[in-house]
């Protein structure tokens, strides 16, 4: 039985009957009227030089409301991280990838829209082009942005403790390099909105957004309008994993075209502007070197990294910094050395995705653990544990375990996966693998520099009583966040889940950093609570003059008043309450418990409508050191997992048997939302090993622009997976919440590729695990060892 | 050239004059109004258009509307009944089988039309026929298990 009344259950989700019922209303879905249809102009090339752009033949177009470049839209920078603000609205001196926009057109319907789009004629004086990093770097490589020199979009150079010195004391040192590929989020839900600029001058954004507050806030520093002017409004989300949590330039060229029209305008991305726009998971090239002693004490680890970034710097900056620092736990290691390099390209930039920066980085070095723990002859589950660190301790990049349910973890997995009679019993071609992860539960910083809040929240009593209005800036985007908080508030204030009603995902709302970096259930959530314990206490204030009892003797528990003493006599109170119903048929009786309903209305009597207020802000978190706030958060959920495999050796297919999943939460608020975070995270890290690469031509255009040709996991992919959810009361979170959405992808990488190498016997350092490099891999390991 | 047609969706009749290029999913969406028809990729790959033709399960994508004329479509709007959800609905509500939903109206008519034919799928069964719906968020476990809890 658990302790609570709400939160720690299975609660359907609050928005699942709209979605399942087709109701529920996505950016897409919406329409004004005399709204206007956009499209933009992206380029053909690389790299080249603009000469001319001429709109006339556009504008001349019947149907055509509006044509503009960056002359109309100026050339304010703007980006995600306001250290590398190196984006405009249109290109007007030069383009840097296929897919830069140029200009854009608005008109009464999609299709004039888009001939006016191929009206333009743009005069382009090629450069020549650079798309591999070796490229960028090479001697006399053109530069995409004359500010980066050397294509050197941003680097890191971090040592703690004393590598060189700890590598002598080392019994064994293994050195890999291993790369994966570049990733697409491969939402279903493309990227859209829709701008109304009002006759007031108030400008409103519908978008499929992560991030409401990060918008509003470019939009009213590229348009140059007043922030409070800007609403930034999200409808249902069809899911971002990251690619969303930045402000796309068609967000921003919507609101243009509807201030230059005074018309709504509406536009979207179509699947292959989608991949043209790219911002998800970067190709990393690591190359770790780890010392270990010969009782399997881990020591030390160097590391280098280069991030293909892409034309522009996106989240670029954070994801050089998380590609190393996400490496100081959860073992206990204390030397790290770490050189990070992210590198300008003419392609698509990067950005962040599930598991930003940490996710080939652990697929490296989980990999070479495994390599260390065979040559110790150790069970490399036990070498793990032996490692691993417990909850407070601190890393030696200074991230602070709170709370850490890891070994608790690794027990969960294995048993649940049998591994103790699985581990070097299973026959050839099968084979067993583990790893283990973790990940903030919110970014410890702002993107912004900012002493701001990363969430508010307020709750507003329905005047006639019983109904809790809660209203947040949080973005549900499909995770369950709008279930999820429902079930803080009615828990917090003591009411019955339905008595809860969610408002969410608009910058009116309040300030709430959004959904990235697995920060609302811990953030928003203290937000949530606060303002439900406000509420609370508002009620109990009144109730304690009126009935003259002290407000600590009192509480609301499952929609009623607890009295802790003594009973009192509320029949006036109640009375009252019924002779301002007459005729209702809810009123309550002669000896029922007096109800919230009562006393929210008696409250409301007393002190007009019943408003209660939280905010939330980490406390000062991590080191001193440059980059310091990457990687910091108040807590950090963590994820071991164990893969079973069957490798074809004919063939180098690889087919997963079987998943196995535990994960530290803290304290679950909704169990089946928290297993579905699991699910999504295993299966985009399946995705990741197995199947998916965007590939791009030797002219830097994406050859596999769509869903056919970039395969993701079909439901015949994905095999039964098991999650266990472990739970830990993390200090640091609202009912000892923390995080899961993220932390459970960073072992499903690295325990695919130690399964495959406990089939095979080869190990494999470069993605996806397509049939052909599987066999390729075999068919060289042969050769080599004949 | 625009020609009137009349679909039949969700057992009503609908009179639309349509371009002879546009597609079943547009003319369901932005003529009829019924949005829960979702579009993912406009090119067959991702099943969120998803609607029951003629008892099939098709992309409506891949459909010209044209060639809907005069055969039974039913969208997600049509499974909800006067006594409320169709199980199907009721069981992905109940199984956290929904997740962001973009995909939850084409993997619930999929699911419809398997359990149609065969009220009691094996778990193979279950994933072959939602093997042309595209889900980023659930890794299809709970999906899985809302359909296998039907008729249970």
């Amino acid at each position: 039985m658990s302790e609570y009344d709400v939160i720690n259950s299975r609660a359907p989700k609050v928005d699942a009957p709209a979605k399942a019922t087709g109701r529920a209303v996505f950016v897409d879905d919406m329409s004004m009227p005399g709204m206007l249809y956009g499209a933009i102009l992206q380029s053909p090339v690389a790299h080249a030089k603009i000469v001319n752009i001429d709109t006339s033949a556009a504008e001349k177009l019947p149907g055509v409301k509006a044509v503009i470049t960056s002359k109309e839209a100026g050339l304010v920078q703007y980006g995600v991280s306001p250290a590398r603000y190196d984006e405009t609205i249109f290109c007007h001196d030069k383009v840097r990838y296929v897919g830069d926009e140029i200009a854009a057109v608005a008109a009464t319907d999609l299709e004039t829209a888009l001939e006016a789009v191929s009206l333009i004629k743009v005069e382009y004086e090629d450069l020549p082009i650079v798309l591999t990093i070796d490229e960028a770097m090479a001697e006399g490589a053109p530069v995409l942005h004359d500010k980066y020199p050397g294509n050197l979009c941003a680097e890191v150079h971090q040592e703690f403790g004393d590598v060189e010195a700890a590598f002598k004391e080392c019994d064994i040192i293994k050195e890999t390099t291993f790369k994966n590929k570049r990733q697409d989020a491969a939402f279903i839900e493309t990227q859209g909105c829709l701008a109304n600029y009002d006759l007031l001058g108030n400008l409103t954004l519908y978008t499929s957004t992560q991030v409401p507050h990060y918008v509003q806030r470019i939009l009213a520093m590229v348009l140059k309008l007043p922030v409070g002017k800007v609403r930034v409004v999200k409808p249902y989300v069809g899911a971002g994993f990251g690619i969303k949590a930045g402000t796309n330039p068609m967000e921003i060229i919507s609101c243009l075209l509807s201030m230059k029209t005074g018309k709504p305008v509406k536009m979207n991305y179509s699947r292959e502007q989608v991949f043209m726009f790219g911002r998800a998971r970067h190709q990393f090239t690591h190359t770790m070197k780890t010392g270990v002693k010969k009782d399997g004490t881990i020591m030390a680890l160097e590391h280098q990294c280069y991030l293909d970034g892409g034309a522009y710097s996106s989240f670029g900056i954070a994801t050089v910094y998380y590609a190393g620092s996400l490496l100081g736990g959860p073992y206990k290691m204390p030397n790290m050395k770490y050189d990070g390099y992210r590198i300008y390209t003419n392609k698509p930039a990067c950005g962040a995705q599930r598991g930003h920066g940490g996710v080939a980085a652990r697929a490296c070095w989980e990999q070479q653990l495994d390599m260390i723990a065979e040559e110790l002859e150790m069970d490399p589950l036990e070498m793990r544990l032996k490692n691993m660190m417990v909850a407070g301790d601190t890393t030696c990049n200074d991230l602070n375990m709170s709370s850490l349910g890891m070994k608790e973890c690794i027990e969960a997995v294995r048993e649940g996966s049998d591994w103790n009679n699985k581990k070097n019993s299973l026959p050839k071609g099968k084979g067993i693998g583990m790893a283990c992860g973790f990940f903030v539960s919110g970014a410890g910083y702002p993107i912004y520099r900012s002493e701001t809040y990363h969430s508010t929240a307020y709750i507003k009593l329905t005047e006639d009583g019983g109904t809790a209005l809660l209203y947040t800036a949080c973005a549900e985007i499909g995770q369950g966040c709008e279930t999820t908080f429902s079930m803080i508030a009615a828990e917090a204030l003591g009411i019955p889940l339905d008595s809860v009603r969610v408002e969410s995902g608009d910058t009116d709302f309040g300030v709430d950093l959004g959904a990235y970096s697995s920060r609302q259930t811990l953030m928003t959530g203290h937000a949530v609570k606060e303002a439900a314990e406000d509420v609370k206490q508002q009620v109990l204030a009144v109730l304690s003059e009126e009935l003259k009892i002290p407000a600590e003797d009192m509480d609301i528990k499952k929609g009623v008043v607890i009295f802790k003493k003594d009973k009192p006599d509320f029949s006036e109170m109640r009375v009252r309450y019924i002779k301002e119903h007459r005729g209702w048929t809810d009123n309550p009786e002669e000896g029922d418990e007096l109800s919230f309903k009562e006393a929210s209305r008696i409250a409301y009597l007393a002190k007009g409508s019943i408003v209660g207020t939280g905010k939330y802000r980490p406390q000062q978190l991590g080191g001193k050191f440059k980059g310091a706030a990457v990687g910091t958060s108040p807590a950090y959920g963590c994820s071991a997992q164990i893969v079973e495999v069957t490798v074809d050796e004919g063939t180098g297919k690889v087919t997963i048997d079987k998943m196995t999943d535990a994960h530290d939460c803290g304290r679950a608020i909704n169990r089946t939302s928290v297993e579905g975070q699991m699910h999504g995270s295993l299966s985009m890290g399946v995705g990741e090993a197995m199947y998916e690469e965007v590939k791009i031509d030797d002219k830097g255009k994406v050859i596999n622009s769509d869903l056919a040709e970039y395969k993701i996991p079909t439901a015949l992919d994905m095999p039964n997976m098991e999650t266990i959810i472990v739970e830990s009361d993390e200090p640091n979170g609202p009912f000892g919440a923390k995080e899961v959405g993220e932390g459970a992808i960073m072992p499903t990488i690295p325990a695919i590729l130690n399964a495959v190498y406990d089939a095979i016997g080869v190990r494999i350092w470069e993605l996806p695990l397509t049939p052909e490099r599987v066999y390729t891999a075999i068919q060289e390991y042969k050769d080599k060892n004949k | 050239m625009k020609k009137l047609i009349n679909l039949t969706i969700n057992d009503k009749e609908y009179e639309v004059a349509v371009e002879p290029n546009q597609t079943l999913t547009d003319v369901i969406r932005y003529d009829i109004g019924l949005t829960g028809t979702k579009k993912g990729c406009e090119t067959g790959d991702c099943g969120s258009c998803t609607v029951i033709m003629d008892g099939k399960p098709v992309n409506s994508c891949l459909v010209l509307a044209m060639q809907a004329a005069g055969r039974n479509i039913t969208t997600i709007e049509g499974l909800e009944t006067e006594d409320g959800l169709d199980p199907v609905q009721e069981a992905f509500v109940e199984k956290g089988a929904v997740q962001c939903g973009f995909c939850t109206s084409g993997m619930i008519l999929s699911a419809k039309t398997l359990l149609d034919r065969n009220p009691n799928p094996n778990e193979a069964e279950i994933r072959s026929a939602i093997s042309g719906n595209l889900c980023r968020c659930t890794g299809y476990q709970k999906i899985v298990e809302a359909v296998e809890s039907v008729n249970k």
